[in-house]
């Protein structure tokens, strides 16, 4: 029984789509990462890790900016990872099948998309305007509330697939509950759950908008977190959209550094995730 | 954390229970605690917004929203403009995502070959991985000139004079607008949207598709009246997840938008969008009034990606339910 014509056309065309739709979606990919490296490539220099972020017209690095960035995260990971943890248990452990865990599972998805920019702006209300100043402690805290979701969804998955047999054993043991917690699902999931903060880790290292009105930027060298303090994506910004060729090279190069942390933080954990979950 | 609660105290079997018990207590208290402070913080977020947007709103009513007259030294902010910009790009964004990403995930669950799928899947989700900043320095460098040397004339020059769409493809091509925004929107979204449709593709019973295939029917009948009207619920909930996305994203579209408050009919003029104007401006907001209608701006964008992210976690819980699974 052969099928007649237009409907074998239409299926043609459809399959055509699909495959079309595909290489659509690849092909930006590939535009956007070679741009990024082959101007990023002719931009970097030894002198971007060892030196600060130059005026107008000068050449210098973002040594600054690295520092900022990093320190902010770390900041972000020390605040943001235990609450979401402890967030994410309850989610999956001791409040399963309330109506307050359905909420909160609910209304975390919602920040899990919600638009960084008004984050900012929260903590911009909240943070900058009672210190009077911005601060390299505002920027880590609107970091950390976009870290929280991703670490609260994380946890509540991964302790959903420890198998019940796990906290069973626990409890015909004679263990409390939060000993079977700590000791037993925790353990089972800590792969998972660390996968899930380096998600979150390459998440917060590329976010700008929370950070215009939060942490800032400072041009020169300060270590301290009570101040306006350089980080990456903000000196990228900042440089792209100035007229200073200069500028713009440093900000080629920032993007470059970033892109490689991200995509490697990115593959890097897949792979592992990968490898742990066939043994 | 646990490193912390006392060691060997409890141990195995001890008859020691009540302490036990206040451990547990605790234990349970400060996990519910922390879900409880995710709450307050939309809460607080939703609250502080109203609050700091609550000047321009009494100040203005709703000329905030129906003015096109961002007048700074004026003191006058109506907001259309970046409202309207906003809604525009993230149409446009929608009108190229959503069938690249259906054919997308209809590539990766039915046609490609088996062992090409995880690979491609994974390219496509570092699409969503590449912060947004540079997606603006791409837009704004490499993709805004080729826009304006290549396409943007052609669409002037073929469709600027057509009866119906001309005006929206008139105009000098400058690369910097609402199309080129769009666009860059729309690969930004792809990877949301093609992730979800992938799932519900592969979740759909594979009896269904076999009796389909054993009444005759090719693979694009089984596809629109088997696969599509079974996910059609989750595939209006992946677009809203876009839409929201879309709506919310600042940094891409700061660079390629042109900042420019005058409304326009043509997709080729700058013009502006809430988080845009947001980025923008708010540093450089000096006075009172200033600072509270952008604030009242990231108000009404926080409200409207609230509403658009609600229906579309509500749309895909349910094909999620239908599908006998949890969250």
């Amino acid at each position: 029984m052969a099928v007649p014509a237009r409907r074998r056309a239409a299926d043609v065309v459809a399959f055509s789509f699909a495959s079309l739709a595909t290489v659509f979606g690849l092909f930006w990919l590939a535009w956007i990462l070679w741009t990024t490296l082959a101007q990023g490539a002719a931009a970097l220099t030894p002198a971007l890790f060892t030196q600060m972020t130059p005026p107008p017209g000068a050449s210098g690095g973002l040594l600054n900016a690295f520092y900022g960035s990093a320190v902010m995260i770390l900041l972000a990971i020390v605040i943001g990872t235990p609450i979401g943890i402890a967030a994410g248990t309850y989610l999956a452990e001791h409040g399963r099948y309330t109506r307050l865990a359905a909420t909160v599972s609910f209304i975390n998805d919602i920040l899990l998309s919600a638009p960084s920019i008004v984050i900012g702006l929260f903590v911009y209300e909240v943070a900058v305007r009672s210190m009077g100043h911005f601060s390299g402690y505002a920027g880590a805290l609107a970091l950390a509330m976009i870290l929280l979701p991703i670490v609260v969804r994380t946890t509540e998955e991964s302790l959903r697939l420890v198998p019940d047999q796990m906290r069973e054993a626990g409890f015909a043991l004679g263990l409390p509950r939060w000993r079977v917690t700590s000791r037993i699902l925790y353990r089972a999931a800590q792969g998972a759950i660390v996968t899930g903060v380096l998600l979150a880790v390459a998440r917060i290292a590329g976010e700008t908008a929370p950070l215009l009105f939060t942490a800032l930027n400072n041009q020169f060298w300060s270590s301290s977190l009570n101040r306006p303090l350089a980080n990456v994506p903000v000196v990228i910004f900042q440089y792209a959209m100035s007229p200073y060729d200069e500028w713009h090279m440093l900000a080629w190069a920032g993007a470059f550094v970033l892109t490689a942390f991200v995509l490697i933080l990115n593959l890097g954990v897949r792979f592992l995730a990968r490898k742990g979950g066939n043994k | 954390m646990n490193a912390t609660l006392a060691d060997g105290e409890v141990a195995a079997g001890s008859p020691d229970l009540k302490s036990g018990e206040l451990a547990d207590r605790l234990f349970h208290a400060i996990t519910a605690a922390a879900a409880c402070f995710v709450l307050l913080l939309l809460g607080a977020t939703a609250l502080s917004m109203a609050w700091g947007g609550r000047l321009a709103f009494k100040t203005f009513g709703w000329h905030f929203i129906t003015s096109s007259d961002w007048d700074v030294p004026a003191a006058k902010f109506g907001a259309l403009v970046p409202i309207y910009g906003t809604l525009v790009t993230s149409a446009i964004a929608l009108i190229i995502a959503v069938p690249v990403s259906i054919g997308i995930a209809l590539f990766l669950t039915d046609i490609a070959p088996r062992w090409t799928r995880a690979p491609i899947a994974v390219a496509i989700e570092l699409l969503a991985a590449i912060p947004s900043i540079i997606y603006g320095m791409w837009g704004l460098f490499i993709f805004a000139p080729f826009m304006a040397n290549h396409v943007e004339p052609w669409l002037s020059a073929h469709l600027g004079n057509s009866p119906l769409v001309g005006p929206l493809f008139s105009g000098p091509p400058i690369g910097i607008g609402m199309l080129t925004a769009g666009i860059v929107l729309g690969i930004m979204v792809i990877p949301f949207v093609a992730a979800v449709a992938r799932e519900v593709f592969s979740a759909v019973p594979p009896s269904l598709k076999e009796s389909a295939v054993a009444l005759g029917s090719t693979r694009w009948e089984i596809l629109s009246r088997v696969t599509l009207p079974y996910t059609r619920s989750a595939i209006v909930g992946a677009v809203f997840l876009g839409l929201g996305r879309a709506l919310g994203e600042t940094m891409a579209v700061t660079f390629v938008l042109g900042n420019a408050h005058e409304l326009s009919a043509s997709l080729l003029m700058p013009s502006n969008s809430i988080a845009a104007a947001i980025a923008n401006e708010f540093t450089e907001a000096d006075t009172e009034l200033y600072r509270s209608s952008l604030i009242a701006l990231g108000f009404l964008l926080f409200v409207v990606t609230f509403i658009v992210l609600t229906i579309a976690k509500l749309l895909l819980m349910r094909i999620n339910r239908q599908l006998g699974r949890t969250s």
